[in-house]
């Protein structure tokens, strides 16, 4: 039997590699890795919470699908988004983005 | 200790050495290669939470489709980052130190809370599986038809804003 301190412990450390992934990588594809990252400990919370709480209804997994799709469109937007400025200005590293800054 | 739990803690200890390789490999080929592991270790924790479906459509939609999209951009877009240059920006240390705070008190909140070592009821057996009962919930109007077509929509307009955003205008 697993406690459910083992699960939500596991998904905050996940939460903390992905959020220290999306700060310090300069690549925006390896940005978006570790967006993914934290989506997946996200749901490691919601389904872990719908099977130790009520398994009558089955909202945690309905949450985690959902997340699964705004996920999927997440990545589709956003790779096509970094491959129009590679094509644009021959460059996805982050910091070199600098358009709209002034 | 149970058969549950020596299986939690290897796919733990996969899910955690990946994730980590995920943020600090310089080839992001090989990136995108630990997070296909990240996600099978978390399909199986999907497994030992009893959520079969989720494992399979972890399978089949995170590593089927969302790593191999990784893997295209990836080999669409590595020309100049291959492995000259830092990997990672200046203010890591800083950045190190905010994801540490924020491991600490996602940590000191969670060990405040009541229900932390509950263990699990075994799932009743009722008329329905959960799988049937997921089906119900995802198509029932009582239930959650609503962001099921809101989410279907969200994908089609991804999609369509995608190929418009990647395609080639001359």
């Amino acid at each position: 039997m697993i406690p459910l301190s083992w699960y939500l412990f596991l998904s905050a450390a996940l939460f903390s590699i992905g959020l220290f992934g999306v700060l310090v990588r300069r690549n925006a594809v390896a940005i978006l890795l570790s967006v993914e990252l934290m989506l997946n400990a996200v749901n490691i919370n919601l389904v872990s919470f719908w099977r130790y709480g009520n398994t009558a209804s089955m909202d945690g997994q309905v949450f985690a699908i959902i997340v699964f799709a705004v996920a999927a469109a997440e990545v589709a937007v956003g790779l096509s988004l970094i491959y129009s400025i590679y094509r644009r200005r021959n460059s996805v590293i982050a910091d070199e983005l600098d358009l709209m800054k002034w | 200790m149970d058969a549950s739990q020596v299986i939690f803690i290897l796919s733990a200890a996969l899910i955690i050495a990946s994730a980590l390789m995920v943020v600090s490999t310089r080839n992001l080929i090989h990136a995108a290669l630990w997070l296909i592991a990240t996600l099978f270790g978390v399909a199986i924790l999907y497994a030992v939470l009893e959520a079969g479906f989720l494992a399979v459509v972890q399978v089949v939609v995170y590593i089927g489709a969302i790593a191999i999209m990784f893997i295209f951009a990836v080999m669409l877009t590595r020309k100049e980052m291959r492995d000259q240059g830092p990997q990672v920006n200046s203010t890591w240390p800083l950045s190190a130190i905010l994801s540490l705070l924020t491991f600490g008190g996602l940590f000191v909140i969670l060990s405040k809370w009541d229900g932390l070592w509950k263990l699990p009821q075994a799932i009743p057996d009722g008329s329905q599986d959960t799988l049937t009962r997921l089906g119900v919930a995802l198509t029932s109007p009582e239930a959650f038809v609503l962001p099921f077509e809101v989410a279907s929509v969200l994908l089609l307009a991804a999609l369509i804003g995608s190929v418009y955003v990647a395609m080639n205008k001359k």
